[in-house]
């Protein structure tokens, strides 16, 4: 892990992953998509309508899963002071209130047809609505300070702290009683979907994972490149300084 | 350890009587938004009496969210956090000292404050006791994350807006307990599963939220 602190080491090694992870996330994500749209079958009760699941699912699941990432990364940031550890914090929040976004727009989507509105108070779609405020929150931290290192500290603290909120999430299903389904996908006597729909899920499941790797993979470099451009011109100002004659 | 920590208890209790009546702002501003329930939403009293422990938590919640920016700004100001700092005893310790006397300045108020409300606004008289051991179990673990979000903000621009942002999420699950409290009450279902999860919620808080707080103000002293 210490090697990957390291940015020019971490940017050789992303280089090396990148084309395989696109590549993944192309195929996983067209295969998903194409076989879960045209081959699975309608569901006995929801019909065509379940569909919205393949992308529904595999962005709850990123929704939850980057937040997790973000305060573990926070949490390696603290303890270890990894630099790249920060930067991959910094760089999912945007990704995650996205995948938290679109996951409650398609949920909304699949809610009016088969609950007859688009939003109910319920404990699942709280808690969602929750963690996307969370993201928001965090951002607007990181945007706070002056300092990026003051910003990076301050963050990491906030993201381990919320982590509470994910079982919460996640088991809002079982607390709680209702309108969303419970759990299908993991549960204790393995998946509760047909095969038929299982795979195509799954496939979308690895592809959004790999669509994440490689959007973090771009983000974290901006990140990089950004922090050493400002360096530079930092230097040359101090340079720059350092020439003129006093007066 | 404990002779620091009562100490600085002290002192916060102190500074906020010297300064005039923080606790009677607080309660003041609970009643006001409670206040404004029945006269936006219709005095009927069926109605008052459904939504009274929903209203009077979401009424705590602001009172506790509003009174908390300035529970380490004042210190910070006046340097007098650096030296609290400084001192012998770690810095989670005098956290935790500051968040009890912000406990004690709001949220014991808002508890003596509550049956008044909850006569005013209706609701049965089976909600009562749970109401009050849910409020008291509650209000606490409102000051402990708090403290965090403020301790976050306490060097930023225009904090305020930013902590009320944070921290509102956070106080989720105690409302959903403390409301679910109430409501189990009053359908004459046992309350306890509800008061349990709101005594879990605040002793993870107690362990957790003095050491972030602390973690988080260190950042603005340096």
């Amino acid at each position: 892990m210490h090697k990957l602190a390291n940015p020019t080491r971490f940017l050789r090694l992303t280089s090396a992953i990148l084309p395989f992870a696109a590549a993944v996330a192309v195929a996983c994500i067209g295969a998903g998509l194409i076989w879960g749209l045209f081959f699975a079958p309608p569901d006995y009760q929801q019909g065509d309508t379940v569909r919205i699941m393949f992308i529904h699912v595999p962005a709850a699941m990123m929704a939850m899963g980057v937040y997790v990432g973000m305060a573990v990364s926070s949490a390696v940031a603290l303890i270890w002071r990894h630099a790249v550890a920060d930067m991959i914090a910094k760089a999912s929040a945007p990704v995650g209130a996205a995948f938290c976004f679109l996951c409650l727009l398609t949920g909304s989507l699949w809610g009016k047809p088969m609950w007859g509105t688009w939003w109910v108070w319920d404990a699942r779609l709280t808690s969602v609505l929750i963690l996307f405020f969370i993201y928001i929150g965090y951002m607007a931290l990181w945007q706070a300070f002056e300092e990026e290192a003051k910003a990076a500290v301050a963050a990491a603290i906030l993201a381990i702290v919320g982590v509470v909120m994910i079982p919460i999430i996640k088991f809002s299903v079982e607390w709680w009683n209702t309108l969303h389904q419970g759990a299908t996908l993991i549960t204790v006597d393995g998946p509760r979907v047909d095969n038929s729909m299982l795979w195509p899920l799954l496939l979308m499941i690895v592809g959004f994972l790999a669509y994440y790797v490689v959007v973090l993979i771009y983000r974290v470099r901006g990140e990089i490149h950004g922090r050493r451009s400002r360096m530079m011109r930092m230097a040359q100002a101090a340079r720059h300084q350092a020439m003129q004659p006093a007066e | 350890m404990l002779a620091a920590f009562l100490a600085v208890v002290r002192r916060d209790l102190l500074l906020a009587r010297r300064q005039g009546g923080a606790s009677l702002l607080v309660i003041a501003f609970f009643v006001m938004v409670i206040m404004l329930f029945p006269l936006g939403i219709g005095p009927e009293p069926e109605m008052l009496s459904r939504i009274a422990s929903g209203v009077i938590w979401v009424a705590a919640l602001l009172s506790v969210l509003l009174s908390l920016d300035r529970l380490f700004q004042a210190d910070l100001e006046d340097g007098s956090l650096d030296h609290l700092a400084l001192l012998p005893v770690p810095l989670p310790v005098i956290v935790a000292a500051k968040i009890a006397a912000h406990w004690l300045t709001t949220g014991l108020p808002l508890i003596l404050a509550t049956p008044v409300l909850a006569l005013l606004m209706q609701l049965p008289f089976e909600g009562f006791a749970t109401l009050v051991a849910a409020m008291a179990l509650g209000t606490p673990t409102l000051s402990l994350i708090g403290a965090i979000g403020a301790a976050l903000t306490v060097g930023v621009r225009r904090g305020g807006v930013l902590l009320t942002l944070i921290v509102t999420p956070l106080y989720i699950p105690v409302l959903i307990f403390g409301v679910g409290a109430v409501e189990a009450a009053l359908q004459d279902f046992d309350p306890a599963a509800n008061l349990f999860f709101l005594a879990a919620i605040l002793l993870g808080a107690i362990v957790m939220a003095p050491m972030a707080a602390a973690w988080a103000l260190r950042l603005a002293l340096d």
